[in-house]
């Protein structure tokens, strides 16, 4: 019973990260593709380990399991971040479909300070 | 040689693939950060292979090994992206 458990869970999360690799193959854009990464595999690798500390049944191995998910849990999303961010500055294109570019807008001063007008108006 | 030993084996077997998949993206990545991500998923890949060959082999010694090779990805992710804030100036 322990085993059809583990079993399970761990293809639900070997599934997720074979769909986050096809994602970064096929989808057209860069920033597209962080966020393929950023959540499909963080998901898989967490159903992974749910799935060895169901089959070891101790609380050593489920400490360090749900560390591992804990770490990345944590440093994923502030990595793509910091490199989506750094891609931006360097110009990497997005996509030709792209309809929003708001990040484009903040840096010419088109967004923060019309919002910085309003509290000042208010505060007056 | 029972069921459980095969569903870890297609499971390594899946894993393989993936990186596979991953590995044409590094080749044909048309910018730095394309191959940087890609590497970062490799990382992620390795370890959950490396948490289901201490399924294989029942030994929980290399959970310790996946625990250090998940806080190397984040410091080399930081690490390129300081690299291309630094080695770049931004085109206008």
């Amino acid at each position: 019973m322990i085993e059809l458990a583990s079993a399970a869970v761990i293809i639900i999360g070997v599934l997720f990260i074979l769909i986050s690799a096809i994602g970064v193959v096929r989808l057209p854009d860069f920033y597209i593709r962080v966020s393929a990464i950023t959540k499909a595999a963080t998901l898989g690798v967490a159903c992974i380990m749910v799935g060895v500390a169901i089959y070891f049944n101790d609380v050593d191995v489920a400490l360090k399991a749900s560390a591992i998910f804990v770490f990345l849990l944590i440093t994923s999303p502030i990595a793509a971040h910091i490199i989506g961010r750094a891609a931006y500055e360097d110009g990497v294109p997005l996509w030709k479909k792209t309809a929003f570019d708001e990040f484009r807008d903040f840096r010419e001063g088109k967004i923060g300070k019309k919002e910085d007008e309003k509290k000042k108006n208010k505060e007056d | 040689m029972s069921w459980y030993y095969m569903v870890l084996l297609f499971a390594l077997i899946v894993l393989s693939f993936s990186a596979v998949l991953v590995f044409i993206r590094i080749i044909i990545g048309p910018s730095l950060p394309d191959r940087v991500i890609a590497f970062d998923l490799i990382g992620t890949i390795t370890i959950g292979m490396i948490a289901i060959y201490s399924l294989i082999t029942g030994l929980t010694s290399y959970l310790d090994a996946a625990i250090i090779l998940s806080l190397i990805l984040f410091l080399g992710a930081v690490a390129f992206a300081y690299y291309m804030k630094k080695s770049h100036k931004p085109k206008k």
